[in-house]
C-alpha cells in the first residue's frame, strides 16, 4: 500500500505558513512537490524552485512565425500570385503590409501563450490523485495545502510525514494514486 | 511612519547644478540670440518643446494614476507632481517664442506670404496671431489650473489626511484627461505643426501626448533608481516596482511606434500633394538616416530589451535604457521640427552650438526647478486611503 502512494498532503493554516513550509521543504532537499491555495501567493512558486519560465520563448517563436507568415502571405499574393498595379505603387508595398504582419504576430503569440501554458502545465487533466483526499476541495475555499510526491528521491513515508508535521501542518493525509 | 519631508544629497546636487547650468546657458544664449536670432529660435523651439512635453507627460500620467490607481503610481506620484509643477517655468519660457520668436518661426505670421498663398488665406481664421495668443493663454491656464489643484490637494492630503480629497482628485482627473488630450493636440498643432502650414495630420497631437508620457516615465525611472536609499522607498521596496515602471515604458514605446507608423501609413497610402512633402522632406538630405535610426532605436531596440523581465529588474541596465529613451525622445522631436526650417538658420557648427546651449539651459532650469519642487515634500503620499489598500495585499 505504502509503495503505491501518490504522496503526502499537508494542510496549513494560512498563506504565510504555506509559504514558509514550501521554503523549508525546498531547503530540506525536496523537489517534487506542489502547493495548492485558493489565491495566488507571491513568491510561492519561486520558493519551490519553479524559476524557469519557458512560455516567453514559445511566445517569441510564435510571434516571429506569425509575423513572417503574415508578411509572406501578402508578399506571395501581391507580388507573385496576383500582381496588381494599385495607383502606380510598387508591388512590394511594404508599409501597407505592416498592419497584417503585426496582427498575425499578435494572434500567433496569443495562441502560443495560451496553448504553450496549457501544455507545459499538463492541462487539461481530468484526473488528479490529490482529489482523493476528502478535504482537498477546500483548496478553492480556505484550505492551504502542500503535497510532497512519492516520486521525490528523498521521499520516505514515515520520515516525510514526520517532517511535514514538524512544519506545524494542521493535518497530514496519504494521497491515494 | 515616514518623516515629513525628505532630503537627499542627489536632489540638492541636481538643484544646484541644474540652476547653475541654466543660468550660465541663459547668459550665453543672449550672445547666440544676438548673433543669429533665426537660428536661436529654431534651436530654442526644439529644446523648449522637448522639456514642455515631458512636463505635460507628468501631468497626464498623474491624472491617469488618480483614475486607475496602482502601486507603481504611488511610488512615482511625487515625481510626477514635481514634473507637472515645472509647467510654471515652461509658461514663462514660452514668452520669448510668443513675443520675439513668432515671425522667425512661423511663415503664416507674415501678411505678404499669406496674401499670396490661397491655402494660408483659407486657414487664416485659425492660423492668425491673435488666435495663437488667445489659444496659448487658454492652454496654459487649463494646464496650470489642473496642475495647481491636483498638487495642492495632494499636499493637503499629506497634512490633514482628509479622506474626501481622494474623491476630489479623482473627479478632477476624469474630465482632465479629455481636456489634456485636446489641449495638447491643439498646442502641438499651433506650435509645431504650423511650422509647415500646408501640411496636416490628425494623429499629430496624440504622438506628442504619448511621447510626453514616455519621456516622463523614463525620467521617473531614473529618479526612482537614484533615490532608492530614501527611507520611504526602502520601506515599500521601491525597486520591486522597477519592472512595472519598465513595463509601462515599454507600453508607451509600442504606442509611440503605433501612432508614428499610423501617421506614416495614412500619408503614404493617400499619396497626396499636400501631405506627402512632410515625409519627402524627412527622407532626403540625410534625414532618411535619422528616420531609420528612429525606427531601430526608438522602437525595435527598446522593444526587445524591455520585453525581458530580467532586464527590467536590473537597476543599472534600466538606467541606461531610460537615459537612452530620453535621448531618443530628443532625436524624435528634432526629426519632427528641424526639417521644417527650409529657410534661414545657421549651418554647421554654429547650429549645433545653439542646439546644445538651448537644450542645456532649458533642461538645467527644468531639472533645478523639478528638484526644488521635490525637496519640500514627502517622497511618497502620506495619507492616501487607497495606498494602504494597495500596499497591504502583498500578493497581486
Amino acid at each position: 500500500m505504502a509503495e503505491n502512494l501518490y504522496g503526502l498532503l499537508a494542510e496549513f493554516d494560512g498563506p504565510d505558513e504555506l509559504l514558509k513550509a514550501a521554503k523549508d521543504a525546498y531547503a530540506d532537499g525536496y523537489r517534487k512537490m506542489d502547493a495548492y491555495s485558493p489565491m495566488p501567493i507571491h513568491d510561492l512558486s519561486e520558493s519551490m524552485g519553479y524559476d524557469k519560465h519557458r512560455v516567453p520563448i514559445i511566445v517569441l517563436i510564435c510571434a516571429l512565425l506569425g509575423a513572417s507568415s503574415g508578411f509572406g502571405l501578402q508578399y506571395w499574393v501581391s507580388v507573385i500570385d496576383y500582381p496588381l498595379n494599385v495607383g502606380g505603387r510598387p508591388l512590394l508595398s511594404w508599409p501597407s503590409f505592416i498592419p497584417v504582419t503585426f496582427e498575425l504576430g499578435v494572434l500567433f503569440s496569443a495562441f502560443g501563450a495560451l496553448i504553450g501554458m496549457l501544455i507545459l502545465n499538463g492541462l487539461p487533466r481530468p484526473y488528479h490523485p490529490v482529489f482523493n483526499v476528502p478535504n482537498f476541495e477546500r483548496a478553492s475555499g480556505d484550505g492551504f495545502f502542500l503535497c510532497i510526491e512519492a516520486e521525490d528521491s528523498k521521499f520516505d513515508i514515515s520520515e516525510t510525514r514526520a517532517f511535514l508535521e514538524s512544519l506545524k501542518a494542521k493535518k497530514v493525509d496519504d494521497v491515494e494514486p | 511612519m515616514a518623516t515629513k519631508s525628505f532630503n537627499h544629497p542627489f536632489v540638492d546636487k541636481v538643484q544646484q547644478r541644474g540652476l547653475l547650468a541654466g543660468a550660465c546657458g541663459v547668459v550665453l544664449l543672449f550672445i547666440v540670440g544676438f548673433a543669429d536670432s533665426q537660428q536661436f529660435f529654431q534651436s530654442y523651439l526644439v529644446s523648449y518643446i522637448y522639456w514642455l512635453v515631458i512636463s505635460l507627460g507628468c501631468l497626464g500620467l498623474l491624472m491617469l494614476h488618480h483614475l486607475v490607481s496602482g502601486r507603481w503610481g504611488f511610488v512615482i506620484r511625487r515625481l510626477l507632481e514635481s514634473g507637472a509643477r515645472t509647467l510654471w517655468l515652461m509658461a514663462v519660457l514660452f514668452i520669448p517664442i510668443a513675443l520675439l520668436g513668432m515671425h522667425h518661426l512661423y511663415e503664416w505670421t507674415h501678411a505678404d506670404v499669406v496674401a499670396k498663398d490661397p491655402i494660408l488665406t483659407f486657414k487664416k481664421p485659425y492660423l492668425n496671431e491673435t488666435g495663437f495668443y488667445i489659444r496659448a493663454v487658454v492652454y496654459f491656464a487649463l494646464w496650470l489650473l489642473w496642475m495647481f489643484l491636483l498638487t495642492k490637494w495632494s499636499r493637503e492630503q499629506d497634512e490633514t489626511g482628509e479622506p474626501g480629497l481622494k474623491r476630489r482628485m479623482i473627479n478632477l482627473s476624469g474630465p482632465g484627461i479629455p481636456m489634456f488630450i485636446l489641449t495638447v493636440t491643439f498646442a502641438a498643432t499651433d506650435w509645431v505643426m504650423s511650422l509647415e502650414p500646408h501640411w496636416f495630420s490628425t494623429i499629430y497631437g496624440l504622438i506628442f501626448v504619448i511621447g510626453g508620457a514616455l519621456g516622463a516615465m523614463a525620467l521617473c525611472i531614473l529618479w526612482v533608481i537614484k533615490l532608492k536609499d530614501v527611507e520611504v522607498y526602502r520601506e515599500v521596496d521601491a525597486f520591486k516596482y522597477l519592472a512595472d515602471l519598465g513595463t509601462l515604458m515599454f507600453a508607451f514605446t509600442c504606442l509611440w511606434a503605433y501612432v508614428s507608423f499610423s501617421q506614416f501609413l495614412i500619408t503614404w497610402s493617400g499619396n497626396l500633394a499636400e501631405e506627402a512633402p512632410w515625409y519627402i522632406r524627412r527622407s532626403h538630405g540625410g534625414w532618411q538616416y535619422v528616420g531609420t535610426a528612429l525606427i531601430i532605436f526608438h522602437f525595435f531596440l527598446p522593444f526587445f530589451l524591455l520585453l525581458q523581465r530580467a532586464i527590467k529588474r536590473r537597476a543599472a541596465l534600466m538606467m541606461v535604457i531610460a537615459f537612452f529613451m530620453l535621448f531618443m525622445r530628443y532625436v524624435d522631436l528634432y526629426y519632427f521640427i528641424t526639417p521644417a526650417f527650409v529657410h534661414g538658420g545657421a549651418s554647421g557648427l554654429y547650429r549645433y552650438v545653439a542646439d546644445v546651449l538651448t537644450f542645456v539651459s532649458i533642461g538645467g532650469l527644468w531639472l533645478g526647478f523639478f528638484a526644488m519642487q521635490l525637496k519640500g515634500v514627502p517622497l511618497m503620499p502620506l495619507h492616501d486611503p487607497r495606498m494602504a489598500e494597495t500596499f497591504a495585499g502583498e500578493g497581486h
